[in-house]
């Protein structure tokens, strides 16, 4: 049974956007509610806040109720200890950055509050700054106040809403560091509302995609990355190499699923649920699409080896995205990311052809749906 | 000059402005923030006094306050006189005549700040009027003092629905506006361009402030 100390949300409505949820957050975790736009999130997070009223449901943390539509309890917003971090950190212009964190510092003794609130700042990094008002802030630093403000509650539970989406790349950096060493020191469940699957795994313990109001999966981000649970959560967490095949059989002894993909045997981890000759979706991660190295060859090349000519070669800082095709016919290709060095050792360019294995424990499957742009029968062939 | 007709304007534009700075906060969050039925309607009535030439509203504040008129005997049982002809009429004329100048810019100015501010101070832990004292009317300030001005201004220069409703007593209705048209109908034309011109200072003054507090808005939202 979950521990009561965390957040539990539960939430049904049909109006103005349809939404059936239910999580729950612990103590001192990260928890990423990701989805497209229109999918949910920052509702959800404003029913925790008290911001927005479902029509049925609950929300509670620790031993407080802060709203059951059964009981016919709802707190206002200023009722519930929440710390939320808006997307454009909404600070009080009209106040200091001092003055901002001494607003929500009202629980305090008078005399306790500017020391409380200094302390905050600093907690920060933005000490010395206290006097100066939002508009004279950076984007980062404004984030920094708007954290420091949430936190001056004492709230049970930290809400960050999309925090990240208004600052330039290099202080985005700059913020997960600094935000994943404060959340060490934070005791409460937080929750994260971002539509970036990269934030989510850098700063999430565990993730909750929604779509169309829906919880689709959760877990571990790394977790419904390599396995989930059905072709819309592998798109939406941006998987590109997802097609359909057939399961042959298994082989229960060395741990083998085998699937048929246009006329090739794939061996895949053993996925015993799927009935032999039934019709598939599978995924394999880009990073799970090993090259073959040029005149160097290993056992490894030996586990699903495909053949293909690079048609995408795009390099991404350290690492290169790219497309091989398998298929010219029917235009099938596997996206692999390659570290920069090696891309370059091996000479990888556009045109080149290339020898690729797929490692078996990286290939998932999912329940059968026909995909978008549809190659779902003849990937069978 | 006469400073009795100056005086009584002055009265007349307090108590505007007195009676209009609370319904007009009231008034203008409530068409800024809520969503009701009917809102549109509301507006459009609020904003008639803008379009209506002065004499018809004149004329329906004068039969809707006259003594045949339901209103006009409860004011009359009220303050002791029909109110018609009357500085109290005029109070009350000069109020629903200055609505659409008060409320307008009011309405403006509570909805210039943004949802998640407000929404920031309860979270927070400000209760509803806490966050009306600390955010909201510091940060619609400046809107409420420019609407309060040209209320102030607008009252003080203000003479169809004034002659209509009160008509030109001395000391009762007879506003420093009357009292120029009354000057100009005499052939006093010193005495009615010292006033104008004092009209026309004070008119420049008023507006100037406003745009000033207006300007010092920015600063803050922008």
């Amino acid at each position: 049974m979950a521990d009561t100390q965390g957040l539990r949300v539960r939430l049904t409505q049909d109006q103005p956007i349809p939404l059936d949820i239910d999580l729950y957050c612990r103590p001192g975790e990260v928890l990423a509610l990701v989805g497209p736009s229109g999918s949910g999130k920052t509702t959800v997070l404003r029913a925790i806040a008290g911001l927005h009223h479902p029509e049925h449901g609950s929300v509670g943390c620790q031993d407080e109720v802060w709203m059951d539509s059964a009981r016919d309890i709802y707190l206002d917003a200023h009722q519930r200890k929440v710390g939320l971090v808006f997307q454009h950190y909404a600070l009080f212009p009209h106040f200091t950055a001092l003055g901002n964190v001494l607003e929500a510092l009202t629980h305090l003794p008078k005399p306790q509050r500017h020391e409380r609130a200094r302390a905050l700042l600093r907690r920060v990094h933005l000490g010395g700054l206290d006097d100066r008002y939002p508009r004279e802030l950076s984007g980062g630093q404004q984030q920094r106040v708007a954290v420091a403000r949430a936190l001056a509650r004492e709230p049970k539970v930290l809400l960050l809403d999309e925090p990240f989406s208004a600052v330039d790349q290099v202080t985005r950096r700059r913020l997960y560091r600094e935000l994943n060493e404060l959340r060490r020191s934070l005791s409460m469940p937080i929750v994260l509302v971002t539509h970036d699957l990269e934030e989510a795994t850098l700063l999430a313990d565990r993730l909750c995609l929604l779509h169309r109001g829906v919880t689709l999966q959760a877990g571990t981000p790394l977790e419904v990355a390599a396995r989930p649970v059905s072709a819309l959560v592998c798109r939406l967490m941006d998987q590109q190499n997802l097609f359909t095949g057939q399961v042959m059989s298994h082989d229960p002894q060395n741990r083998i699923t085998r699937l048929r993909w246009r006329g090739l045997i794939l061996e895949a981890r053993y996925q015993p649920e799927y009935a032999v000759q039934q019709r598939v979706c599978w995924m394999i991660q880009s990073a799970n699409v090993l090259l073959h190295r040029r005149g160097r060859h290993s056992n490894g090349d030996r586990e699903n080896p495909l053949s293909g000519t690079i048609v995408e070669y795009m390099v991404l800082g350290e690492h290169v995205s790219v497309l091989v095709q398998v298929d010219r016919q029917l235009r099938i290709n596997l996206a692999m990311t390659v570290p920069l060095h090696v891309a370059r050792r091996n000479a990888l360019a556009y045109g080149e052809q290339v020898t690729v294995s797929l490692l078996a424990d990286g290939i998932h499957l999912m329940p059968f749906e026909k995909l978008r742009g549809d190659r779902a029968g003849e990937d069978l062939v | 000059m006469d400073w009795q007709a100056l005086l009584l304007s002055v009265k007349l534009s307090a108590y505007t402005v007195l009676f209009l700075l609370p319904t007009g906060i009231w008034t203008g969050r409530r068409l800024a923030y809520s969503q009701f039925y009917g809102k549109s309607m509301v507006q459009a009535l609020l904003a008639m006094p803008l379009v209506l030439p002065p004499t018809v509203l004149g004329y329906y504040l004068l039969m809707s306050l006259g003594d045949a008129s339901w209103a006009g005997q409860l004011l009359k049982s009220l303050i002791g006189h029909a109110p018609v002809f009357s500085f109290e009429g005029l109070v009350i004329a000069s109020i629903i005549f200055n609505l659409p100048f008060a409320i307008q810019p009011m309405q403006r100015a509570f909805e210039a700040i943004p949802r998640d501010v407000r929404e920031a101070a309860s979270c927070c832990g400000m209760r509803p009027a806490k966050v009306l004292l600390r955010i909201e009317l510091p940060l619609a300030w400046p809107g409420i003092v420019s609407a309060m001005v040209m209320t102030f201004a607008h009252t003080l220069g203000e003479f169809g629905v004034v002659l209509m409703v009160g008509g030109n007593i001395p000391g009762e209705t007879k506003t420093i506006a009357i009292a120029i048209y009354d000057r100009v109908q005499a052939f006093d034309n010193e005495a009615a361009a010292v006033m104008s011109a004092f009209l026309l200072f004070f008119s420049m003054i008023m507006i100037a402030l406003t745009y000033l507090i207006t300007a010092r808005t920015r600063t803050f939202h922008g």
